[in-house]
């Protein structure tokens, strides 16, 4: 950032001037150094897109783009931008076609992108047409790099970002490859849309601490603690993140109060469900982890909560607009009860989600308030000053690695 | 039209009436009441409806856990004070079915509009859409054997707390 942006707080990545989340230049500066810089964003699963011809239409920021299953059976992507006079080339969210034909003036591109035909090229009855120096080959759309990750296509328009596994880590690829153990089966889609800056979803992703405290869902009707063992890995660089809860999967009217919420109302009430199929779960990854929150910078994110496993995607509409896109996943090999548990478990995510539900409004709430407060900043001490991975969940770690993968991308 | 016909339309007619006020009126107690033991109750996107992808935004397979909705609503879950209005119009039998009772219960669409004020008086269309319906006589009542509230929008703004 060169204009007029006052220095960052000299504390570091424990203070965040609100303007980051509301200031319209900071937000078009993001839109190209984030989104268009040298980040990965995850673009389609692999299996979304089966045969060649196959297309879905995405974002990479606020720049639309389409991803094709490529005659040569790979995934591509490109900007979705004619390469004639910028007109949307995929009107449709997703679809199977031949060719990419834009429908202003009939431009016609193979499924990589590149430029086939040019309608009347030649002109009608030799007048009109291009001039003999226009080459197809110079105006093909725009292409990103793309590489896949244990299913999860990501792209790029930067040249300069590192191969997706170096960028991604050794580190949290393991906690990916955990969760996607087989082959993936969408059990369905939604999408919210949030009134608060991008970045406030993301930090509350990877906001460890608020977990237990805004959601009361599970601690109202006893079934969990914030005592229970758990921590955060944070991936080299401060971006990617997973943060992991350990405990027991038969945690259905789990008996015995806890010192911790002794003197929470609901505990001596004795509330319970009265249905608690929805919290039913097997031990479906082989190391006690009940719920794993994942991201990877500067916008996906991979939940595990208990068997609920869903793909969230952030999406910036505007300094002050989120779209929240939610894939939520079983897997080929499922059984029908284990569809049934994964479809009751989604009761605990998404825009109704009992420990999610929350996380659609805080944003907002955070958005209003900050209002005339620009140059104010939040404060994240929780677990100290680093951004290293703890055995704790009490802890801001992980928002702090978010900022100091953030802030030279945006020279801050 | 024979009688029995044209009262068991009154009766129908009245049933999304009195499920519209009751959700407007902030009784959400009484909503469970509405279905089933063994209701089967979801909100779920026209997108994933029609592909047949079975994921509901809220994903109920018994009274009960409507009972826990509600619970949840009134004892854990935070979100801003907010009011729904159901106008719900169109009720007729599925494609392919009658107002005929066989005494198995009748298959029924419905359209809706939801709009959502909030405390400030914000008031916007919050969810449109048709239900998708089974409905069967229990003790002399109808009840909702089967609900789903398809929504026309994949999106949703910001979350979704009372029922539809
Ligand atoms: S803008 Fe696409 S063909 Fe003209
Ligand atoms: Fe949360």
């Amino acid at each position: 950032m060169d204009r007029h942006v006052p220095a960052w707080p000299q504390e570091g990545n424990s203070r965040v001037p609100y303007r980051m989340f509301s200031d319209p230049d900071v937000y078009r500066a993001e839109l190209d150094r984030v989104f268009l810089g040298p980040t990965w964003q995850f673009l389609v699963l692999a299996d979304e897109l089966p045969a060649p011809g196959d297309y879905k239409t995405t974002f990479l920021g606020e720049t639309p783009v389409i991803v094709t299953r490529g005659a040569d059976g790979r995934v591509h992507a490109m900007v979705n931008r004619c390469a004639h006079r910028g007109n949307l080339v995929c009107l449709k969210h997703q679809g199977h076609a031949e060719a990419l034909t834009c429908v202003y003036h009939s431009w016609s591109y193979d499924l990589d992108g590149n430029l086939k035909s040019v309608a009347f090229r030649r002109g009608i009855g030799g007048k009109g047409g291009m001039p003999d120096s226009f080459r197809l080959e110079d105006h093909g759309l725009r292409k990103l790099r793309t590489d896949d990750f244990a299913g999860l296509v990501f792209g790029t328009l930067s040249p300069d970002a590192p191969p997706l596994a170096d960028y991604i880590g050794n580190l949290i690829g393991a906690r990916i490859g955990r969760v996607l153990h087989g082959k993936p089966k969408i059990l369905g889609t939604t999408s919210q849309i949030l009134h608060n800056n991008w970045k406030l979803y993301v930090e509350n992703v990877k906001d460890t601490y608020h977990a237990t405290l805004l959601h009361t869902f599970f601690t109202t009707f006893r079934v969990s603690r914030l005592t229970a063992g758990g921590g955060v890995l944070i991936a080299e660089g401060g971006g990617n993140h997973a943060s992991y809860t350990r405990g027991k999967h038969d945690t259905v009217g789990r008996e015995g109060s806890d010192k911790l919420y002794a003197d929470i109302q609901s505990m001596r009430d004795g509330l319970r469900l009265a249905d608690p199929r929805l919290l039913d779960s097997v031990e479906e990854f082989g190391d006690d982890v009940t719920v794993q929150i994942l991201s990877v910078f500067p916008n996906f994110v991979l939940q595990q909560i208990n068997n609920s496993i869903a793909l969230r995607l952030v999406l910036p509409k505007g300094p002050a607009e989120t779209e929240l896109q939610w894939i939520y996943l079983g897997f080929a090999d499922d059984d029908a009860a284990m569809t049934e548990r994964r479809l009751l478990q989604s009761n605990l995510v998404g825009p109704a989600g009992y420990v999610s539900m929350e996380d659609g409004a805080v944003g907002g709430f955070v958005q209003r308030a900050i209002v005339g407060s620009e140059n104010e900043c939040s404060i994240l001490e929780m677990g100290g000053h680093e951004h290293a991975s703890q055995e704790t969940r009490t802890t801001e770690a992980s928002i702090r690695g978010f900022w100091q993968a953030y802030r030279p991308l945006m020279g801050l | 039209m024979e009688l029995g016909e044209v009262v068991r339309r009154l009766e129908i007619e009245s049933l999304y009436a009195e499920y519209g006020h009751c959700l407007d009126a902030d009784r959400l107690e009484e909503w469970p009441d509405f279905f089933t033991e063994d209701c089967a109750y979801r909100v779920i996107s026209a997108e994933n409806f029609e592909a047949g992808l079975p994921l509901g935004i809220i994903y109920a397979t018994s009274r009960n856990m409507l009972v826990d909705r509600v619970m949840a609503l009134r004892r854990a879950n935070i979100y801003e004070p907010q009011r729904y209005r159901h106008l719900i119009a169109n009720i007729r039998p599925l494609n392919g079915t009658t107002w005929q009772d066989d005494g198995t219960g009748l298959d029924l669409s419905a359209n809706f509009i939801v709009v959502r004020i909030m405390q400030d008086g914000a008031a916007s269309l919050f969810a449109t859409g048709r239900y998708v319906d089974r409905i069967v006589r229990h003790d002399g009542a109808w009840k909702f054997a089967r609900k789903d509230a398809v929504l026309d929008s994949r999106q949703i703004d910001t979350l979704l707390a009372i029922p539809i």
